[in-house]
């Protein structure tokens, strides 16, 4: 059992308030991602449960264990770094080797994990070589095979694939959610790249500003951001978000937007009634929106500014009054730039949010 | 909580050995220096040591030589130094060759220095073999004579140039490695000259380097006898050399504490000039 | 695109390098020259004109040097307050170098500050006054005052070149260590100390050149056990020519030496003009 419980976790540097009353509990064999822009906090969370940076205040348990005044060797826990520190004196083969020798474990068993960790990761024909003599992507997985080796109950990562071009980073995405869903460990994996976060994570924890936002499946998070920056942080492109005036006649409320009038659900009715004096703010994914070609009650009127061809689907940027509106439209579909078209939101998809707070209203 | 109290201490505990061996051989010695010099035997406040030192007949010519070397021999050392380092920098063929001889006499102690140099400028020695070869001498000329104090000056000067510009190279290097090439790529796409980009670009963007080196150099300027002993015996007399002397041969440590206070003074004043005069104005930092 | 070879770019390539190469004869000739001096006849250091190769090529002049009164008592003198300068000054001065390397506390800038200044302060402002402290604590005219001298020289580099080895090796090395279950010394031990072994054997060469080579302090501090360079300075008016010669270019190998091993390093020692 290594659940990991964080508990009013506080860290700081000098007067920067990294980790902010940090509450979270992370199960047995759940994959969580720590999401957030840099200097959010994350990667100093992630320090504080592997013992690297000691937190201030609060506490950490791993299983039934209050590690928080543990050293790092004695957490149980395993770490792959954004730089893979992979030790350049040591050939790859005493690399993947050296948490087993540090736990004593006797030569043939050693021989027999670091086989079977390089197998998993494909280097088994380099562990003669010394790290210099391979590439970097050859070096990040030796970083793997080096954690997962030690065969730990927590595995720690750092932007593992942050150093990685490209392709190489799209590839070595999809082999470690592979790896991972075999190994038995709970794994805390800090991204920056919503992407990552989105493909990998049981649960995303997005943080900013050394606070956990909203911590919840990748689809939730995605569907349902708990405000604001979260919406306009994960997915791309951003959320669209809209200014829209509360309208209520008898029991009917509607929401005037972009000279769009939008039935609301029926569930958020009774919030919206109580923000006609400041109206609300709307937030629609650019999937979300249907491009009409001609008006209608509950389109709103906009007029494109940027076309951009993304191959699976074109791009649109459409001026909606003064706001800027990204829309997906069809690969098929030919706009110009000025042309007026009319662009219909899906209710049920629309997200509604407070003006002042940019926080979610409760449904 | 004792383990994170522990850790915070950590750093402190490393440095401890250090900061105390400093304080024994730096401060201590300092405050002592200054109570040699301003105190009587008795223990008593006195500028008196100051008056032996200012009225001592060597006094006037090891102030006068000491400053005149420095002139001479600093302006001389950074445009050397300078040459050299930008020939380091310009992709050579060898450049680790050509740097490793440059910097050859960084090891190279004054008193050797100043041996080799005498080798050389004796009277039978290696300058004056080539000088009477080449037909320009008739005869060997004695160019290390107490008589001849201006020849003996600019041996002492030669071999300082030669044994100390090394120093300089090595931080001109390093400041220059630390310019980004863009910057002088740039320079380049704009079609500035060698001459342009020296004096535009590298010379501004040298300018902590230098001003650390033109430290370093004065200060080490102060201190220097050796060189000139070596060369010039007591042909060419020198702050230290008086410290030395007034030490070693009249057993006075006051008046050589004296000399010591006043090299000591020196060299924060011209250290501070330097930071003042090349000081970079906060708006152009980046 | 080749670019085509100009006349006047060709013209400028070679005098960079004729420029170049006269500068290095301009360092070697004189080493040489003493070279030649030091292992010619020892009565060949009166010719003149000046023969500028040893011939024949013989050990006399340095036999001599090495036999005169005092020179190998010096020597050894030298070496011991060398050696001890090297050990006392990585013991004192490589953690504190670690330190700055490595963590980040309070009071840190101040230090670097300290260790900066001092790493140029007069050492005749030194010298005299520990002399009269070493005089009244009966430490005087001792190798071993000498060496603490010496060590106070050089403790500001040694901290410095150790700082900078320590700084090159990425601090995620010890932390991978630890999260493998090294404590914090073991994580020090098993992969920084052997990554930072060049360098910190650069760092000791550095300060045995340094001790080796000293003279104010050498010759203020001792009078029976001088060190070598303060033995010939003090002999050196009265010295005969091949006595001085052989000497010049005895001081001089272990700089010729070192600076082959350390030259790697030499960039790091001076030109960090900041962090």
């Amino acid at each position: 059992m290594a659940e990991i419980k964080i508990i009013n976790v506080q860290k700081q540097f000098g007067k920067v308030v990294a980790n902010r009353d940090i509450n979270l509990t992370i199960h047995d064999r759940e994959f969580m991602v720590l999401l957030g822009p840099s200097g959010c906090g994350k990667t100093t969370l992630l320090r504080g449960i592997a013992g690297l940076d000691p937190v201030d205040s609060g506490s950490i348990y791993i299983g039934d264990t209050d590690v928080t005044d543990l050293p790092p060797r004695k957490r149980r826990i395993a770490m792959v770094f954004q730089s893979y520190a992979v030790f350049p004196h040591l050939t790859i083969f005493e690399n993947i080797a050296f948490g087993l020798r540090m736990q004593r474990v006797a030569d043939q068993d050693v021989g027999k994990r670091v086989e079977a960790a390089a197998e998993l990761l494909q280097i088994n024909d380099l562990l003669k070589r010394y790290p210099a003599q391979v590439s970097g992507g050859q070096r990040q997985r030796v970083a793997v095979a080096r954690a997962l080796a030690v065969e730990s109950e927590v595995l720690l990562m750092d932007e593992p694939l942050s150093n990685l071009d490209a392709l190489l980073r799209l590839e070595m995405r999809a082999e470690l959610k592979r790896l991972l869903k075999e190994v038995k460990s709970t794994v805390v994996y800090v991204t920056h790249d919503q992407i990552e976060a989105l493909s990998l994570g049981d649960r995303i924890a997005v943080m900013k500003n050394g606070s956990i936002l909203q911590c919840d499946t990748p689809l939730r998070v995605y569907d349902h951001p708990a405000n604001e920056f979260i919406g306009s942080f994960i997915g791309n492109p951003p959320m669209n978000f809209l200014q829209g005036a509360v309208e209520v006649s008898g029991s009917k409320v509607n929401v005037l937007a972009g000279g769009a009038s939008i039935q609301p659900p029926t569930s958020v009715e009774g919030i919206l009634k109580q923000k006609i004096s400041s109206g609300v703010r709307l937030g629609i994914r650019a999937e979300n929106i249907e491009v009409v070609s001609n008006a209608q009650k509950d389109a709103m009127t906009g007029k494109v500014l940027v076309v951009e061809p993304l191959g699976s689907h074109n791009m649109l940027t459409v001026m909606v009054g003064d706001q800027r509106v990204k829309v997906n439209a069809h690969a098929d579909s030919v706009f110009q730039p000025d042309q007026t078209i009319w662009l219909r939101p899906a209710p049920e998809k629309i997200r509604w949010l407070d003006v002042e707070s940019g926080v979610a209203l409760a449904e | 909580m004792n383990a994170r109290r522990l850790k915070q201490l950590t750093p402190y505990l490393l440095l401890l050995p250090s900061i105390i061996f400093l304080f024994i051989f730096f401060a201590f010695p300092m405050v002592n220096a200054f109570t040699l010099a301003f105190q009587s035997d008795a223990g008593e406040w006195t500028l008196e040591h100051f008056s032996t030192m200012v009225n001592d007949v060597a006094f006037a010519q090891a102030f006068r030589t000491t400053l005149l070397l420095l002139v001479i021999i600093i302006p001389v050392q950074f445009a050397l130094a300078l040459i050299m380092a930008l020939l380091i920098q310009s992709k050579l063929k060898f450049s680790g060759l050509f740097l490793y001889i440059y910097s050859i006499p960084l090891g190279i102690s004054e008193l050797a220095a100043g041996i080799v140099w005498f080798a050389i400028f004796t009277e039978r020695g290696y300058l004056n073999t080539v000088l009477t070869g080449l037909g320009i001498l008739e005869k060997p000329f004695i160019f290390l004579s107490y008589q001849n104090t201006g020849w003996l000056l600019f041996a002492v000067v030669v071999a300082e140039v030669w044994r100390a510009t090394s120093i300089v190279m090595v931080i001109l290097v390093a400041g220059l490695q630390s310019i980004p090439s863009e910057f002088l790529e740039a320079a380049d796409v704009f079609g500035a000259t060698l001459w342009q980009k020296v004096w535009q670009v590298i010379l501004p963007m040298l300018k902590p380097s230098l001003q650390v080196a033109l430290i370093l150099r004065t200060i080490l300027a102060f201190q220097v006898f050796a060189v000139a002993m070596a060369v010039a015996g007591r042909g060419v007399t020198l702050l230290a050399a008086e410290a030395y002397r007034w030490y070693g041969t009249y057993r006075n440590p006051h008046v050589a504490a004296a000399y010591a206070v006043l090299i000591l003074t020196l060299s924060i004043v011209s250290t501070a000039l330097y930071v003042w005069g090349l000081r970079t104005p906060e708006e152009q930092t980046l | 695109m080749k670019s085509r070879a100009s006349f006047p770019r060709v013209l400028g390539r070679i005098l960079t390098y004729v420029l170049a190469i006269l500068i290095a004869l301009w360092i070697l000739a004189p080493i040489y020259l003493i070279g030649v001096s030091a292992f010619g006849e020892k009565l060949s250091a009166y010719t003149y004109p000046r023969p500028f190769w040893p011939a024949p090529f013989t050990i006399e002049t340095m036999s001599f040097f090495l036999k005169s009164g005092g020179v190998i008592k010096s020597v050894q003198s030298s070496v011991i307050v060398a050696m001890i300068t090297l050990v006392l000054s990585t013991l004192i001065g490589a953690p504190a170098g670690y330190t700055i390397a490595r963590f980040i506390f309070s009071g840190r800038d101040a230090f670097r500050l300290i260790v900066v200044s001092t790493r140029s302060f007069p050492i005749v402002i030194l010298s005299i006054p520990l002399a009269v402290t070493f005089i009244e604590w009966g430490m005087y005219d001792s190798v071993y005052s000498l060496a603490l001298m010496h060590t106070a020289l050089a403790l500001p580099f040694t901290i410095l070149i150790t700082s900078s080895v320590f700084a090159s090796i990425p601090r995620d090395l010890e932390e991978a260590a630890q999260t493998l279950g090294c404590s914090q010394l073991e994580a020090f031990l098993r992969i920084s100390l052997p990554l930072a072994l060049p360098g910190l054997a650069a760092a000791t060469l550095f300060t045995f050149v340094l001790s080796w080579n000293e003279v104010f302090a050498a010759v203020i501090l001792t009078v029976r056990n001088r060190t070598l360079p303060a033995l010939v300075l003090t002999v050196l008016s009265e010295s005969q020519l091949p006595y001085r010669f052989a000497g010049g270019f005895f001081m001089m190998v272990p700089s010729l030496i070192f600076m082959l091993f350390i030259r790697r390093y030499l960039l790091n020692l001076w030109g960090r003009v900041t962090k």
